[in-house]
C-alpha cells in the first residue's frame, strides 16, 4: 500500500483533550476492548482501559540504558512517555497461552477442543515504531504457511489508533530505523497530540472507513492548515532529536562478519542472560510448548510460554544445548535482530523502539554494541 | 487394581515444615493427589504409617544430626524415587548458616545444658548423603510446581521445572522491574525461575530463594547491585540467606564488583 495517498479518507480533523472520553466510550459502546497505556507500579503499562481517566495524563518518563522513572510533566499530556516496559506483543501474542486441550471420552479414545474465540480488540495509543512491530509480527506469525490461530484470533478486527511522537525519550531511535516518529498507513485513526500553554488539541487523521466512521461520531471539529502543519512540524523535530542512533549500514553485512569478533566476550562479561530483553521486545516472537496434564491423565492441554535464545533449553538438541556461553547467546539474539531477519522476515527485527536498553538490568545498549563491533571490525 | 496405586512417603528433616504445608496447601488438589496415590507416610498430616518401600519420596528439610544422616540413607533404600523438596533439603536451608560460624559456641550461649544438643558442625542438603532423584528448589516451594512433579511421576512423563532467571517469569506475569524502574536490589537475573516471580509482583526485589539459575554471571550481577546502591559486604549478605551454603551464590558472593575494563553503561 502506498503511504499517503487515501483519496477517500476525510481531512485531517481536530479534537478537545476532553473528547478522548467520547473516544474510549464510543469504542467500548462497539464492542471492543479497549487496550492502552496506564500507570501501575511506576510504570506506564498496557491495560484495559475502561474510561479515558486510565490514561496516564501529564506522566511523564526519565529513561536510560538499565533505568526509567516516572516523572510528573508540567502539562496534562496523555501520551508524553516512551516506552513502557510492554509492547503490544502482550496483548497480539501473549506470554502464556492455550493451544490445545484434550479429554480422554468413556470410550478410551481422545476428544479435542478448540480454543475460546478472542475478543475484539482496540489498541490505543500505538506508536509509529510499535504499529512497524505489529507489521513485523504480522509478517512473522501470518505471513507463512500456516498462520498462527492465537495471533490471528487476537489480531483479527483490532482497530489501531496510532499516535505520532513529539517527544522521543533517551533510548529511542526509530529514525534510524525507519519507523517514526510519525505515521503514513497502518492503522485505523492517527493521533498528533498538541500540548501547549492552556490548549490540549489532538490532530486526527482517519486511515480506513471503519476510523472515519468512529471520527464522524466524535466531537471533531475541521483542522486548518496552519494547526496540521504545526503537528507536521512537530513530528519532524522529534525525528532530529532522538536520544540514539542506530549505525546506518547493511547491519546484516557487519553481524556476518563480526561473527568471530572478540567484542562478544565483552559484552558476554556483562550481560546477564536473564532474557529480559527479548521478552520486552515487541517483535521477539519465540515461545516453547508446556504440556499439562491433570492428575488422572484424562485431561491434558498443551499451553505455549514465551521462551527466548537467552534460555539454556532454548537450544537443546540431543545431548546437550547448542549455545552454552553467554557469548553464543547474546550474538544469537543481537544477530537475528538486526541481521538474520532480513533474510528470514524481508526487514530488520529491531523497530528502534529501545526497550531492550531500558529494560536491561546490566543497562546493555544495542546500539553501543553494533558501534563497538564495528570499531573492532575496523581496528 | 488397589495394589497398583503408588505409595507416597514424606519425609522430615532440619527444616521449618513450611514445604510440606505447602502440600497440605494444594487443597482441591491435594484430593486429586490423594485419589492417585497412597499416603503411606506423612506425619504431618496422619499418624497412620505404613511400612516401605514407597514408590515416592517427598523428603523436607537438611542433614544436621548423625542421626539424621543415618536415617536419610534408610530412607533412600525405602524410596523408588526421592524428590528432595525446598531450600533446606536441596542446599542446606538458612541453618547452614553454621556452617561459617562456630556451632560450639551457640550451643553453649543458648542452651542451659549444652550437653544434652547433639548436632553435625555443619547443615547439608540431601544430596551430600544419598543419590536425589529430582530437587525441587524455593523457600518454600511453589505448590503449583510440587504438582507439577508429582503428576509427571505418576504420568511417567519429564516435569516442566525450568532453570533459566527469576526474570523470564516476571515479564510474563507483566510485573514492573522492580531494579530498572525503582532501583530496587534485585536477585532475579542470577536466580532459578520457579516461584512465579512472586516477589517483584508485589514491589519488593528477589531475596534469591530458588537458588541460582542455570548459567549466572556473577560480576554482572555485582554491577547491578553496586548501582542499586548495596555496598560490597550488603551484596554478600543477599546471597548467604536462603541459599548460603550453596557452592554456586557461595562463588557469587565473592563477586563485589562489576565487569573489570569496560565501564558501566548505566553510568
Ligand atoms: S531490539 Fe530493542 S530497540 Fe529494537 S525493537 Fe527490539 S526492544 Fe526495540
Ligand atoms: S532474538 Fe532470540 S528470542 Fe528474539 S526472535 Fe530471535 S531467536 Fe527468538
Ligand atoms: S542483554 Fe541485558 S536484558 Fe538481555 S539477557 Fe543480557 S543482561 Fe539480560
Ligand atoms: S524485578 Fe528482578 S526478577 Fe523481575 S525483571 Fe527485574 S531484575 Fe528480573
Amino acid at each position: 500500500m502506498a503511504s499517503g495517498t487515501r483519496p477517500r479518507t476525510p481531512p485531517p480533523a481536530l479534537l478537545d483533550a476532553t473528547a478522548l472520553e467520547a473516544l474510549v466510550d464510543a469504542l467500548r459502546a462497539r464492542g471492543f476492548t479497549v487496550m492502552g497505556p496506564t500507570v501501575r507500579d511506576g510504570a506506564v503499562v498496557i491495560a484495559e482501559l475502561t474510561s479515558a481517566a486510565d490514561l496516564p495524563y501529564g506522566v511523564g518518563v526519565d529513561t536510560d540504558a538499565g533505568r526509567y522513572r516516572l516523572r510528573a510533566r508540567d502539562d496534562r499530556a496523555a501520551f508524553g512517555h516512551s516506552a513502557g516496559p510492554q509492547s503490544w506483543k502482550n496483548v497480539l501474542h501473549p506470554p502464556r497461552a492455550l493451544v490445545w486441550s484434550a479429554d480422554r471420552t468413556p470410550d478410551g479414545s481422545m476428544a479435542g477442543g478448540e480454543p475460546a474465540r478472542e475478543r475484539r480488540y482496540a489498541l490505543l495509543g500505538v506508536r509509529p515504531c510499535d504499529l512497524a512491530a505489529i507489521k513485523v509480527l504480522d509478517r512473522v506469525l501470518t505471513g507463512g504457511r500456516q498462520a498462527d490461530p492465537v495471533y490471528t484470533g487476537r489480531r483479527d478486527g483490532n482497530l489501531i489508533i496510532a499516535v505520532e511522537c513529539t517527544e522521543p525519550g533517551a533510548v529511542c531511535f526509530c529514525s534510524s530505523m525507519g519507523t517514526g516518529p510519525g505515521t503514513d498507513d497502518g492503522f485505523d485513526l492517527a493521533l498528533t497530540e498538541l500540548v501547549d500553554g492552556g490548549e490540549h488539541l489532538f490532530v486526527v487523521r482517519a486511515g480506513t472507513g471503519e476510523g472515519a466512521e468512529i471520527l464522524a461520531g466524535l466531537p471533531a471539529r475541521p483542522a486548518d492548515e496552519g494547526i496540521v502543519e504545526r503537528a507536521r512540524e512537530a513530528v519532524g523535530a522529534a525525528a532530529g532529536r532522538m536520544g540514539r542512533t542506530m549505525r546506518p549500514g547493511s547491519l546484516p553485512d557487519l553481524l556476518a562478519e563480526a561473527r568471530g569478533s572478540p567484542h562478544w566476550d565483552d559484552v558476554a562479561a556483562r550481560c546477564l542472560t536473564c532474557g529480559n530483553c527479548t521478552m520486552v521486545c515487541p517483535t521477539c516472537f519465540c515461545t516453547t510448548p508446556e504440556d499439562v496434564t491433570d492428575l488422572t491423565g484424562d485431561h491434558a492441554e498443551r499451553w505455549r510460554r514465551w521462551d527466548s535464545c537467552f534460555d539454556l533449553d532454548f537450544s537443546y538438541l540431543h545431548g546437550g544445548s547448542v549455545r552454552t556461553s553467554g557469548r553464543a547467546r547474546y550474538r544469537q539474539w543481537l544477530t537475528h535482530k538486526l541481521g538474520t531477519w532480513h533474510e528470514q522476515f524481508g526487514s530488520s527485527g529491531c523497530v528502534g523502539c529501545g526497550r531492550c536498553i531500558a529494560w536491561c538490568p546490566a543497562g546493555i545498549d544495542l546500539t553501543r554494541e553494533i558501534d563497538a563491533l564495528a570499531a573492532a571490525g575496523a581496528g | 487394581m488397589t495394589t497398583t496405586v503408588p505409595t507416597l512417603a514424606v519425609w522430615k528433616f532440619a527444616s521449618c515444615d513450611g514445604c510440606q504445608l505447602s502440600l497440605l496447601d494444594c487443597e482441591d488438589e491435594l484430593l486429586a493427589v490423594a485419589g492417585r496415590v497412597r499416603v503411606a507416610h506423612f506425619l504431618e498430616a496422619s499418624r497412620h504409617v505404613e511400612p516401605g518401600p514407597y514408590d515416592v519420596s517427598l523428603v523436607e528439610g537438611s542433614i544436621t544430626t548423625a542421626a539424621d544422616a543415618r536415617r536419610i540413607r534408610d530412607v533412600r533404600k525405602m524410596s523408588r524415587t526421592l524428590v528432595t523438596i525446598g531450600a533446606c533439603a536441596t542446599a542446606g536451608g538458612v541453618q547452614a548458616l553454621r556452617n561459617f560460624a562456630d556451632v560450639d559456641e551457640f550451643r553453649s550461649l543458648v542452651y542451659a545444658r549444652p550437653e544434652y544438643v547433639s548436632a553435625l558442625a555443619t547443615s547439608t542438603p540431601i544430596a551430600a548423603h544419598v543419590d536425589v532423584d529430582h530437587e525441587l528448589h524455593g523457600c518454600p516451594i511453589d505448590r503449583g510446581q510440587l504438582l507439577e512433579v508429582i503428576t509427571a511421576l505418576l504420568l511417567g512423563r519429564r516435569p516442566d521445572v525450568p532453570a533459566h532467571s527469576v526474570c523470564f517469569q516476571c515479564k510474563q506475569r507483566g510485573n514492573v522491574c522492580v531494579a530498572v524502574a525503582h532501583g530496587t536490589p534485585c536477585l532475579g537475573p542470577v536466580t532459578r525461575a520457579g516461584c512465579g516471580a512472586l516477589c517483584p509482583a508485589y514491589r519488593r526485589g528477589c531475596y534469591g530463594c530458588f537458588g541460582p539459575m542455570e548459567t549466572p554471571n556473577a560480576a554482572a550481577e555485582a554491577a547491578l547491585l553496586r548501582a542499586t546502591g548495596l555496598s560490597d559486604e550488603d551484596v554478600r549478605r543477599m546471597y548467604r540467606t536462603f541459599h548460603t551454603a550453596d557452592p554456586v551464590f557461595i562463588a557469587l558472593s565473592e563477586v563485589t564488583a562489576g565487569p573489570a575494563g569496560r565501564p558501566d553503561d548505566r553510568a
